[in-house]
Parts: structure tokens; sequence; C-alpha cells
């Protein structure tokens, strides 16, 4: 980071001994970018706009909320009733958990499209993992606070998941509770904890984001930065590009929110909890749906019983995202792009397929013919990553790659006319 | 005594069920309600008429807790109507100086009392059945107001042919499971309206479904009008963007 001269002398001043604004014009303004980014590439930006949203309605929403089993569940519809805008800010992070999690999807279902997750990347990829497993912690917990039917049985469910630990489960269970069943002492643990974790996903964003500008962004090419001709500064290329992306994001995010704000919600959530009152069907939020499926299609125990169906299919559940942290190992291909990888592309659509099929099967009651099609789908979310991509890395004959970003577009450097070479 | 409270339990558990889940229970009539769409408003005559319809029929076993009198402004009440409104009912307040509890008329800061002082007592006087609150019903069961109308139209007398039906309880065609341990509430000129409408049970199921998705969601007139503002700066201010960045890209080769 070289030192830069400042025009205004304040800034000179502060930027000398703290050199925050020579930070920002590296990272910010200058930061080299691949003139070839696609939309998909917006997603992240999107993701970080989200989360500030989040912490933004949070913190007003934590001013009126009040966390005991007695109030909390009246203390939302204080806000939704008395406290002004108070329906709108509760609307705001309501939908935003649902945005928040279609936003970072899609960023990681680029990023397995693109082999974003490849060298030199491993570790942006990895953090990227640990962050979507602090949303859902927080998500989870943020989803008990309105204290509604769904909001206490869904806890029960998820709580009581750590009982199959063998030996000390129940002891852990109870541990987590501060209790024998989830209540008081739960929610109030649960609210501290649901403003705890944005912070801590703030910090593994900051991290996420030295690391992505330390081995810089990867591209829908999948190859290397060859030279400066490769690149333009992020200011104002990508800055404008992802306000666009923003404004059509948040015509969606907020046309949920004025036209159909409970569109993702439970009916049931609307009823208080009511510890002696199970609902017919306890389902999770539709983000968790894909993993409930997966925890839900280990019917058998293993070993003569040694290893009970429960802890399987616990252990299922948390391997579906563990998984994802070998990644990088276990896709031997050297090639990233899907563009380039034609075995690869096509099982890439069929594990999208795959995982939308979990969602589906997640929403649907445990019985007949949709046990044995959430075990099958089950297998094919492993087998896709501990099978087909170590595979495919030997069987695949990847496509010739292009030789630089800028070569497609203006091919050996000569001046054809971009626009009609790219459209 | 016992199949009453199992058959009471099994209603007041069967409240709890999503409309979707129960097997059979047929989808309910969609009805054209002048709130639903983008641009939908309440009609306050509608809602006035409603909450006549609660005031002297729901309300003598259906909480509504989250409404207080003084929210009735927002469906055109006159504050005058309103404090008279609220002196037709009753309100614990108290301690007074010597300690006791007392009762007096309700004032428009009060939200509306609760039929029965506890929920123990709604069940004894309900055949061991607890009527919910209505404040959010319209939120909390699948199918919204089309649901709460269909069930308040939706009872037969007799059962079809070949339904067991417990003793006390009431067949109807949307409740999930058929049984509901709630009578028909309503019926022709259950009401005699204030404005001289026509007191059909159509019409009065009609009026207190409006009634209760304004008193589940009084915000959401506001909520869409706000949205359609906002919607148009959106698509304005994104289409801007979007001609500002294509001229910022037009000097890059990609």
């Amino acid at each position: 980071m070289e030192a830069k001269t400042w025009k205004n002398p304040v800034i000179g001043w502060i930027d000398s001994r703290l050199p925050i604004f020579t930070m920002m014009q590296h990272d910010l303004v200058d930061y080299p970018t691949p003139k070839n980014l696609n939309y998909w590439w917006n997603f992240g930006s999107l993701a970080g706009i989200v989360l500030v949203i989040m912490i933004a309605t949070g913190v007003v929403l934590a001013m009126h909320y009040t966390p005991h089993v007695d109030y909390a569940f009246e203390s939302v519809e204080r806000i939704m009733r008395d406290v002004n805008y108070g329906w709108l800010l509760r609307y705001l992070h309501m939908n935003g958990a649902s945005m928040f999690f279609i936003v970072v999807y899609i960023h990681m279902f680029r990023g397995l499209y693109y082999g974003s997750y490849k060298s030199p990347r491993e570790i942006l990829w990895i953090l990227g993992v640990f962050i979507l497993l602090a949303m859902m912690a927080t998500a989870f917990m943020g989803y008990v606070l309105p204290w509604g039917q769904m909001s206490f049985w869904g806890a029960t469910v998820i709580t009581n998941l750590f009982s199959a630990i063998p030996l000390v489960g129940e002891y852990i269970v109870t541990w987590l509770w501060g209790g024998f069943s989830v209540d008081n002492a739960t929610l109030n643990r649960f609210f501290s904890l649901h403003y705890l974790m944005p912070f801590v996903i703030f910090a593994l964003v900051f991290l996420h984001l030295v690391a992505l500008h330390t081995s810089k962004s990867n591209n829908p090419l999948g190859i290397d930065v060859k030279g400066p001709q490769d690149t333009i500064p992020f200011t104002p290329y990508y800055t404008v590009k992802d306000m666009f992306g923003l404004g059509v994001f948040l015509l969606v995010y907020l046309g949920f929110v004025f036209f159909s704000p409970n569109f993702f919600g439970e009916p049931d959530n609307y009823i208080k909890a009511n510890p002696m009152v199970t609902p017919a069907h306890i389902v999770p939020e539709w983000y968790f749906l894909p993993f409930y499926a997966i925890l839900r299609a280990i019917t058998f125990d293993l070993f003569w019983g040694l290893i009970p169906a429960k802890l399987l299919g616990v252990l299922a559940m948390f391997g579906s995202i563990i998984v994802l942290v070998f990644l990088p190992w276990l896709d031997r291909s050297p090639v990233r792009s899907a563009r380039f990888r034609p075995l690869y592309k096509q099982f890439f659509w069929i594990f999208l397929a795959v995982c939308f099929l979990l969602g589906y099967v997640g929403a649907k009651p445990a019985e007949g013919i949709w046990i044995p099609i959430g075990q099958a789908a089950t297998a094919y979310y492993f087998i896709h990553f501990l099978v087909i991509l170590p595979l495919l890395g030997f069987i695949e004959r990847p496509r010739p790659l292009p030789a630089s970003i800028s070569a497609p577009v203006t091919p050996a450097g000569a001046g054809i006319p971009a626009r009609s070479a790219a459209e | 005594m016992k199949t009453k409270l199992l058959a009471a339990a099994l209603a007041a558990f069967a409240w709890t069920q999503p409309a979707a889940a129960s097997s059979g229970a047929p989808k309910p009539p969609t009805l054209d309600w002048s709130f639903d769409g983008l641009f939908g408003t309440f009609d306050r005559a509608q809602l006035q008429r409603g909450y006549q319809v609660y005031a002297e029929v729901c309300h003598s076993c259906h909480a509504l807790k989250f409404m207080a009198f003084r929210n009735l402004e927002q469906i055109g009440f006159t504050p005058e109507q309103i404090v008279t409104l609220a002196t037709q009912f009753e309100v614990q307040d108290g301690p007074n100086d010597e300690g006791e509890m007392f009762t007096r008329a309700a004032k428009a800061a009060d939200h509306m009392p609760s039929p029965f002082p506890n929920e123990k007592a709604a069940r004894f006087a309900n055949n061991g059945a607890y009527p919910p609150d209505q404040s959010l019903i319209v939120e909390a069961r699948v199918g919204g107001p089309d649901y709460i109308y269909g069930l308040l139209v939706g009872y037969r007398d007799p059962a079809p042919e070949g339904f067991q039906l417990q003793d006390g309880m009431y067949y109807n065609d949307y409740f999930p499971g058929h049984q509901i341990a709630m009578a028909p509430p309503l019926s022709d000129g259950r009401v005699e309206y204030a404005d001289g409408t026509d007191a059909t049970l159509d019409q009065q199921a009609k009026d207190i479904t409006a009634f209760l998705t304004w008193v589940a969601e009084p915000n959401l007139e506001e909520r869409k009008r706000l949205g359609v503002t906002v919607m148009l700066f959106l698509i304005v201010f994104t289409a801007m963007l979007y001609a500002l960045k294509r001229h910022i890209w037009s000097d890059v080769d990609h």
C-alpha cells in the first residue's frame, strides 16, 4: 500500500497516523477487479448490504422487544401496532432473513458453478461456510424470539437434536435450555446470542473480504488475471453495477415487505407459544428445509443399533454443511469455471435440482413416498461431493481455456469492436 | 363428561392445525375483498358493521386483546362515538387508595376486555373448549380471511350421512376435521345493523371477517400506500442507475 498524498490536510493528517483513507482508496476504489464479471457477482455485496439492514432494523427492534415468555409475543404485537413504523421495521427484519438466505445461497451456487473455491481461494470459501453456519444459528435463534407456536416447537425440535449425542446428550440439552424444557431461560439466552451473532458474522465477513482482496476475485472464465488489461478499478465500474443490482434487489425485497409480508412465514407463528399444544406439522423456515430433509432421511440404525437413526440424522445434517469445508480438495479438476467443464456443468445442474428437491421434501410430512425420495436425494447430495467431484477430475476432458480475460473479447488484442464480440 | 372433555380437547387442538394439513377439508371459497391487491383499502362502513357483529355476538366468548378502543378512530368512529362504545364494556382497575380492585366503564385508552377472567373460566363456560383470542385469527389461519368467512358460513346441520359427530360438536365444511365446538354463531338477522344494511348471514360473515382482518393488521392500508410510493421511486431510481451503469461502462471492452 503505497502512501498517497491527500489534498485535504485534515484527511492527510489522519491518514498518516491511521491509514483508513488509504485503505478505503485501496480496497473500495482502486481494487483491481476482472472486467468480465457477470451479474451473479452482485450477490456478495448484496449479502453484505442485507447484513447491515438486518443489524440496523434489529437494533431498533431490540429497543422495543421484551424477552420474556409472558410478554415476548405481546411485545412483538406492540411493535406492530403502537411503535412508529414498527410494522415496517419488523417486516423488513422478518423478510430480510429470507432475503439474506436467498442472496447467500445464490452467492454460494455461483461459487460452485465458477469454481471460486479452488486454489488460491480455499480459505475465502471456508470462511464463507463459517458465515453460513453463523447465519443459520442466528436465524434459528431469531425465529424463536416472537414466541409463537413455531418458535417454541421449532426450538424444542432443534435443541432436542443434541440429545442424540451419546452419553452426554441429555445433559447438553438441559444446559442449552437452562432448565428442563424450552422456557424463559432459553428465550433469554437466545435473545442475547441473537444480538451477539450478527457481530460475529460481521467479523467473519471482514476476514472474508481480506481473503478476497488478497487472492482477488474469480471471474466467469475461471482463469487468472494476466495483467492490468484484464482488470478495471472497482470504483466506479463495480460500485455503479452493484448499486444497480441493489435497486433490482430492493424491488423484490420491498415488494414482499409491502405487499406480501407474511409470504415466507407460517400462520401458526401468529399463535402464542403453548407448551401444551403441539402443532400438527412442525416445519422450519424455508431456508432450513433441505437440511431438515437430510435430518429426517435417516430412518434406520447403523451397526445393529450402535449408532441410532437420530444420531445418524444429526450427523448427516451437520455433515451436509461440513462437507463444504473440504470441497476445495474434493474437486480435483484444475479448471475452475464450469464453462470449460462439460461434465461438471451437467452435474452442477443436477445437484442444484437435488437441493430444490430436498427443500420440497423437507416441507412434506415424513411419510409414504417422501421418505425414499428424501433418502435418495440425501444420498445423491453426499455422492455429488464425495464421489462425483473427485472422479470428474480424472474422467473429464475440459475444453481449452482462453489465453486471457481480454482474449475472448479482443482476440490477440486486436481492435475488434468489443460489443459485437461480447454480445 | 369424559367424551365431552376429550372432544373439546380435540377441538382445541384442531384449532392449531393448518387447514392444508387436514385430510379432505375442502378449500374455502375465494372472495373478492376490498383490501386485496396492491391498492386494497378497507371499507370503513363494513368495518364498523363488523365491529358491531363482534361486540354483539363474538364478544360473548372471544377476546380481542390487541385492539384498544382508541384504535376504532382508524375505522371512522368519532372520538365521541368511541367514548360511548367503550362505556358499554367494563374493565378491572385498581388497586384504589383502599387497596381494592374495582371495575369501571372502559375508556378509549383501554383494550377490549376479555369476556372471561382466565382460560379455565372460558373453558368451563364453553363445554371445555377454549374460544381463541381473535386479534390475530386472520393471520394465524391458513387461508386467512377466506377461511374465516368459509368457517362462519360453512356449518351443516344435520352432518353429512355417515359422519360420526360427537356430542356437543357441530359439523363445519371448512374446519380441519369438520368437528367444531363453536355453535353456529351467525344467522340471518342475528344483529340489526345501525346503518340499515340487510343483516344476512353472508353479509355478517363478510363484515366480521373484514373487521378481524383490520384488527389483525391495522396498518395494512398504510403499508400498501407506502409500498406503492416506494416501488415507483425504486423503479425510476433503478432505471437511472442502469443508464448510469451503461454510461460508465461504455469505455470498457467486456
